[in-house]
């Protein structure tokens, strides 16, 4: 049982991780990048190779600095695909943005769908189960830390310009191919941490764990608990965590799961597409809950 | 003969081709009035197969009355989706509606996988298929095989392109709809009934859409719930090829990549025709994103 | 209202700027000068191509052919955020303020460049950063302060009044510490009070943060009581160049507004097109 709650946190924190590194790129900057299952298979499949393929002699005797050397190698790898998304992404508004990040997103699950070298269709077995709870916590509070620090500063500033009006932002100065590009690195790059944690957690690595409907379900996570919002994001990661662990318990339920997720995606958008956060903001709840107004910024919908 | 293998190529390119056009100038039609990517576009497709197979099978119907049967209920699916999950974000900003939609293709498939069942269904032989070689009845070509699905295909399919045509361009309906994609708020202050234009446009793709998917089910003989990703994906290739918001771009798109990947599988790589799409895809969103026949939009400061 | 001194070089400097769109020329041969200092207008009736021309001076978009010379270097072709580095700054028409961002803000963003730090002080919250974004803070209220919208600072620059608005797409073009400000329609939507107020702080932004500026009006009383020489588009054209006085009286600019009328009914132009934009 206490196994059974250990691997969901550790899935919460994965998914936290995830979040917020999606949060940088759609919340933050404005971009809607819908491919970040491409990064996260490429930081997952990067770190299983090194601990299984190239070094898995030194990863049984030092299995927590092979996590940590893994994880670096997953990030760097990651960080690459960003670049290369990024670039020629830059050009694009909006709707086609999007829909080129879904074609990055499944070139990358397709290339690896025919990778001989980490199983290809057969899948990757095999892989030490390095990530345990404490290092979960490790990573997904770096995560949470380093990315406050950035959008809390002056480079967070010039990012968020983007997302509000970008013609404005290059008028005062701001490189929007830069910030952009930089957008989609640092998304990918912890994309890429959650990655080798995955990969180290589920010890088998299929590309089918990388499909679309990944890239789907982080979006949902940061839509529904406010896009552009750190809080929101960890706040979405648990309940769409948690939502599948729920909708289990019933037979009937758990065989509509994906359903559930559609119809929560379309209500969110009609009733509070704040998200949650944004929900508690306007309105009694906030009165009640919270004495101190706090300004939370949400997605107001400046015009991608 | 190579001229032969060609020609047996491009009959199949252009009746691929065929069904890519109907479903890519739902996506267009949308797009040009909306500005909007209706995601759930390739679902509609999917339903539609599924309403032929209702249609065939279950009722009973004969050929000519399943297609409108298929037209009615999908277009009728389309039109309350607009209504119930679209029409309330219209005007804000642009990834509500991206992420509904998104919402509105999962809810669909898995309804239909739910309902129906994921394992691929047989789908009725709706006609006689003859197959002729072309070769015996001209006396010149050999080894060129045209069936009659193909022949139906083809030939309803620009019936309806025809049709479609025809409102656009000669009805009052067609003209508003016009007159929305070309400025949607100065069409509002003259008048156009928004909601109705919108709510027809919205038939009118999705019934082709659903014309694709009958058409698709008597050719290949099965449908599945997740026949609407793939395919809705290359449609929506197929109209950002041709310049999406463009009702010829869409058709000229949907045949050029009808043709192209009949090209790949029949000159090279079979396993590499989906690919062609992704490629095609990826090729224009980075260099002409406008589409062949489509003008770059000029940012208004 | 002082002669600009013509044995100097221009700070900028525009040469047959022309720029189509397709089959329409909407800009043609502009010939355009602003020395150091210089209050300069651009006027036109509605549709001229004025902000078409702030746009190729700012580089959003690229003139067909021309040169335009700022500084001493050329910058056509440039991207507004290089122009912007060079040291002209602008203003829109239609407010782009930040709005999910704080007044403060919006201010800080355009203070970037002079940040003073790198990413990874940033990111491991090293002393330097929690130094040099005080700094950053007290230079934006600064500038702030300078126009009466220290209140303001924590305000979200959507909650703002429109007239707070336009201060504040003001104080952030300052905040780059341009050498060439371009305003374009900054009276747009204000009553004739705040005109006035505006066309003393013009002048005072002016003098204080040593600039020179272009502006794009249709409030003929604005214009003519501050500009020092005043550019007049039509169609694209310039018909005409001079000081107030002159334009006031040149035949080619009373038929271009109304074909014959007075240009005290030029202000009632400017109320319409405040009211398009209120």
């Amino acid at each position: 049982m206490i196994e059974y709650f250990g691997q969901i946190f550790v899935l919460f924190g994965i998914n936290v991780i995830l979040a917020s590194s999606l949060n940088v790129i759609n919340g933050y900057c404005g971009l809607f990048s819908l491919g970040h299952a491409g990064f996260f298979a490429v930081g997952a499949y990067s770190s299983a190779a090194f601990t299984t393929l190239i070094a898995p002699e030194w990863t049984a005797q030092s299995p927590h600095l092979a996590l940590l050397v893994s994880s670096l190698i997953a990030m760097g790898t990651a960080g690459i695909a960003g670049l290369a998304v990024g670039i020629p992404c830059l050009r694009l508004t909006g709707d086609y943005l999007a829909i080129a990040t879904v074609g990055f997103g499944e070139i990358i699950r397709i290339v690896f769908l025919n990778m001989d070298v980490v199983g290809a269709s057969r899948g990757m077995p095999g892989i030490p189960r390095l990530t345990t709870i404490p290092w979960v916590i490790v990573g997904a509070a770096f995560t949470l830390i380093i990315l406050n620090n950035l959008i809390k500063s002056s480079f967070g500033r010039c990012i968020k310009s983007i997302r509000e009006d970008e013609i404005a932002a290059q008028a005062m100065g701001v490189n929007v191919r830069f910030y952009k590009t930089f957008s989609f690195v640092v998304g990918s790059l912890f994309a890429g941490l959650a990655g080798s944690l995955f990969a180290h957690n589920q010890e088998f690595l299929h590309p089918s764990n990388f499909v679309f409907m990944i890239s789907v379900s982080v979006l949902l996570m940061i839509v529904l608990g406010g896009l552009g919002s750190q809080k929101g994001a960890v706040l979405g990661a648990f309940i769409v965590t948690l939502l599948p662990e729920l909708l289990r318990l019933n037979e009937f339920v758990s065989q509509i799961r994906m359903l559930v997720f559609g119809l929560i995606m379309i209500l969110v958008m009609l009733v509070f597409p704040e998200g949650l956060l944004g929900l508690l903001k306007k309105g009694s709840l906030k009165n009640k809950f919270f004495k101190k107004a706090k300004n939370e910024p949400g997605f107001s919908g400046a015009p991608l | 003969m190579i001229f032969s293998e060609l020609l047996q190529y491009l009959i199949n390119g252009l009746s691929q081709g065929a069904v890519y056009a109907l479903i890519a100038l739902g996506y267009t039609m949308v797009y040009g009035i909306l500005k909007m990517i209706n995601f759930a576009h390739g679902e509609f497709y999917m339903f539609g197969a599924y309403m032929g197979f209702v249609g065939l099978s279950v009722l009973g119907l004969p050929f000519w009355a399943a297609i409108p049967f298929v037209i009615v209920t999908t277009g009728l699916l389309a039109v309350l989706v607009e209504r119930f999950a679209y029409r309330p974000l219209r005007g804000a900003n642009r990834i509500a509606p991206l992420i509904t939609a998104l919402g509105v293709s999962i809810v669909l498939l898995e309804l239909m996988r739910v309902t129906a069942g994921a394992q691929p269904r047989a789908f009725p032989q709706a006609l006689d298929n003859v197959t002729w070689e072309l070769g015996e009845t001209l006396g010149i070509l050999q080894d060129v095989y045209v069936q009659r699905n193909q022949l139906v295909i083809l030939g309803l399919s620009l019936f309806f392109m025809g049709i479609l045509r025809f409102i656009v361009m000669k009805t009052p309906m067609g003209r508003a709809m016009r007159a929305l994609s070309v400025d949607f708020d100065a069409s509002r202050l003259m008048g156009v009934p928004i909601n109705r234009v919108v709510a027809f446009t919205f038939f009118l793709g999705a019934s082709l859409a659903g014309i694709a998917g009958i058409f698709v089910g008597m050719y290949y003989n099965q449908i599945e719930p997740y026949m609407g990703q793939l395919a809705g994906l290359k449609a929506f290739t197929a109209a950002v090829l041709g310049g999406i918001g463009s009702i010829p771009g869409a058709v000229l798109g949907a045949f050029t990549l009808g043709i192209c990947e009949a090209l790949v599988v029949g000159y090279g790589e079979s396993s590499y025709r989906d690919a062609i799409a992704f490629g095609i895809l990826i090729v224009m969103l980075m260099f002409r994103p406008w589409g062949l026949l489509g003008t770059p939009e000029r940012v208004k400061v | 209202m002082s002669t600009p001194p013509k044995d100097k070089k221009p700070l900028l400097s525009v040469r047959d700027l022309t720029i189509r769109f397709g089959g329409l020329v909407a800009v043609n041969n502009l010939k355009l000068d602003v020395f150091d200092g210089e209050l300069v207008g651009l006027i036109g009736p509605n549709g001229a191509g004025k902000t078409t021309c702030f746009n190729m001076l700012t580089g959003v978009y690229s003139p067909t052919s021309g040169q335009i010379v700022f500084a001493g270097r050329s910058i056509v072709g440039l991207g507004p955020h290089k122009i912007s580095a060079a040291g002209a700054a602008r203003t829109f028409q239609n407010i782009r303020l930040f709005k999910e961002m704080t007044v403060l803000e919006n201010i800080m963003v355009s203070l970037h460049a002079r940040r003073n730090y790198n990413l990874a002080t940033a990111l491991l919250r090293l002393p330097r950063f929690f130094s040099q974004e005080k700094v950053l803070r007290s230079e934006a209220l600064n500038i702030l302060g300078n126009l009466g919208l220290e209140a303001r600072a924590e305000t979200y620059a959507k909650n703002l009044p429109y007239g707070d608005q336009r201060k504040v797409e003001i104080a952030r073009a300052l905040a780059t510490k341009p050498k060439l400000l371009l305003l374009d329609e900054p009276a747009a939507g204000m009553n004739p009070i705040e005109t006035a107020q505006l066309s003393g702080f013009i002048q005072e932004i002016r003098k204080k943060f040593s600039l020179s500026v272009l502006l794009i009006e249709h409030d003929m009383s604005l214009v003519m009581k501050i500009c020092e020489r005043i550019y007049v588009l039509d169609y694209g054209e310039l018909i005409a160049e001079g000081t107030p006085s002159q334009i006031k009286s040149n035949k080619r600019v009373i038929e271009a507004y109304l074909g014959g009328g007075g240009l005290e009914k030029l202000s009632q132009e400017k109320n319409t097109a405040g009211g398009a934009h209120a």
